[in-house]
């Protein structure tokens, strides 16, 4: 009886659950919401995914020795990132403005309900840090990336991102960046730059003045991870609309992707006329090129626009490949400076020219040009400065690169123990004798099943 | 004429080839190849077990000359090879009875040259 008296108390409290606590109709305003939310969540994971290109991409473009080294490095940057910008760096990057400069307030999200727009800055900001990871691979300690990761997420990112996406200076000015060739690109280049600077080459990447190449052991690995990021950026550009606009989001993913296949084409083509052969690797960067060149003026360059800003992209970016590698003798595996940095300056220049609102080539003049300028100067100058800075601090207090040895051995054993890749299984079975000699361990799950031993 | 077979670091191979090459040696063998000796093995970590590696990654290259450059070689191995830690590797020299240039069937020395 007591029994039958609950289980009824049950299944009315059951019911009483059920019942819709939101009954009223959707109108088209919450629909408009829900559907928006849809498409900047959607892209935001898009964005999230890139992470695992930029994996791909940097550990297939170097060698098998650091390739744990690179997925570490990696995991360890979006990881950070997420947990840094929802402590400090949102509300350093969208607060309350200071003089232009630095926003004051909402870190944890205090007092914030756009949970939505974090998330995709998030994601953003983890993806202007792992730039760097690229750039400074198969020689700089695991633990002073994670420095250097830090400052970035926390700070010298936040603070890009609010001179120009938020009430900042040059937001103020009227400089246009839609989805980040500056913000996100030139920011993690000009950072990656800094820290390269004072990291030095590879063992073996620069004897007196011949260069000597260091192939990557896995491009089919790096193709993959191209695709990834590739398809990862139509969220990274399509969902900056920040909406589900029914005319900016297709002309926004439109321009994306003619100006990353022109880039891609053009990297080819502009290789085997340099060089006598199309080469594969960089026509790889080539795609990235194009990506990051459209990143700004995406929601204002026109598709015709958008190819001639793929192919110049395309074109720079085997320029800037060389120049840096073979003149500068700045020693960057995977060429994120340029793909990021140069084809990043381009991106936010071609705005002041392609733009069909204010661009030269449009009748606008050249005043946002110079806006263009000289908001790539003052990010240039900011993110180079204190990164160096920071880096020359933290490489006094312990050396940022590891050792002669370690780097010849290879990161991945040095820095972690094993092995990426196993190169010979059979010779790996260590101590076999004493295992023959030892009575075998039973653990606790064999006992459990009783195993007859 | 000479076999002389090395077994070496293979961070060292690029430095021995180049210094091979400018005394005119341009043909050789190289294989990859894994070995101990008294540099034993050493200790990984893979889950969160330790583990040994008992054999470590070298480069066994074979070269054959004739017995007038076996010394200028040797002393060039010894330049370049040497770290002077343990697991620098070894030199072995060995007679080499025939050789023979399978395109031409040139025999002896013009077949090495």
């Amino acid at each position: 009886m007591v029994k039958k008296s609950i289980s009824i108390v049950v299944f009315l409290l059951l019911i009483m659950t059920v019942v819709p606590v939101h009954a009223a109709a959707p109108t088209a305003e919450t629909l408009e919401t829900s559907i928006n939310l849809v498409w900047v969540m959607f892209a935001a994971t898009l964005v999230f995914f890139m992470h695992a290109g930029f994996t791909l991409v940097e550990s297939g473009f170097t060698r098998a020795k650091n390739a744990l080294h690179i997925i570490m490095k990696n995991f360890l940057t979006i990881s950070i990132a997420s947990i840094l910008f929802f402590v400090v760096g949102f509300g350093l990057m969208f607060g309350k403005s200071l003089g232009s400069l630095i926003g004051s307030d909402g870190f944890f999200l205090n007092g914030r309900s756009d949970i939505d727009f974090f998330v995709f800055q998030a994601v953003f900001a983890a993806t202007c840090a792992t730039i760097i990871s690229g750039a400074v691979a198969e020689r700089i300690k695991i633990s002073s990336y994670i420095w250097i990761t830090v400052a970035m997420t926390a700070f010298i990112y936040p603070v890009v991102g609010h001179w120009i996406w938020a009430d900042g200076w040059l937001a103020g000015m009227g400089f246009s960046d839609f989805a980040g060739s500056t913000v996100v690109h030139l920011t993690g280049a000009s950072a990656a730059l800094g820290v390269v600077l004072i990291l030095g080459p590879r063992i073996g990447k620069y004897a007196g003045n011949k260069v000597n190449v260091i192939p990557g052991h896995n491009i089919p690995l790096g193709a993959l991870g191209v695709f990834i990021l590739w398809l990862g950026w139509f969220g990274f550009n399509g969902g900056s609309t920040l909406a589900a606009d029914p005319e900016l989001v297709p002309s926004v993913i439109a321009v994306t992707l003619l100006s990353s296949a022109s880039a891609f084409i053009s990297t080819a083509l502009y290789t085997k006329i340099r060089f006598g052969k199309v080469d594969p690797s960089i026509s790889l960067n080539g795609v990235l090129g194009g990506l990051v060149g459209i990143t700004a003026g995406a929601a204002e360059i026109s598709l015709g626009g958008s190819i001639l800003v793929g192919i110049v992209s395309g074109i720079l970016l085997v320029e800037g490949v060389r120049f840096l590698d073979a003149k500068l003798k700045v020693d960057d595996p995977v060429g994120a400076i340029t793909v990021h940095g140069i084809c990043g300056i381009w991106g936010t220049i071609a705005v002041g020219l392609f733009s069909t609102s204010t661009g030269l080539f449009y009748g606008g003049g050249i005043s946002q040009l110079g806006i263009q300028a000289i908001g790539v100067i003052a990010v240039v100058i900011w993110s180079v400065g204190l990164v160096t800075l920071f880096t020359a601090v933290i490489n006094k207090i312990s050396p940022i690169r590891v050792s002669h040895e370690e780097e010849i051995a290879g990161l991945d054993f040095a820095e972690h123990g094993s092995h990426a890749y196993e190169w010979n299984e059979s010779l790996l079975q260590g101590k076999t004798k004493e295992l023959h000699d030892e009575k075998p361990y039973i653990g606790l799950a064999e006992r459990l099943n009783k195993n007859p031993y | 004429m000479k076999k002389i077979e090395i077994v070496t670091r293979p961070e060292k191979f690029k430095e021995l080839k180049d210094r091979l090459y400018e005394i005119g040696i341009g043909g050789m063998t190289v294989t990859e190849a894994a070995g101990t000796g008294k540099q034993k093995g050493k200790q990984g970590l893979f889950r969160g077990t330790t583990f040994e590696i008992e054999v470590l990654p070298k480069l066994k290259i074979e070269l054959v000359v004739d017995d007038v450059q076996v010394d200028e070689i040797v002393s060039i191995i010894l330049e370049t090879c040497d770290t002077g830690s343990i697991g620098d590797g070894k030199i072995f020299i060995m007679p080499v009875e025939e050789a023979i240039r399978i395109r031409t069937g040139e025999t002896g020395r013009k077949a090495i040259l």
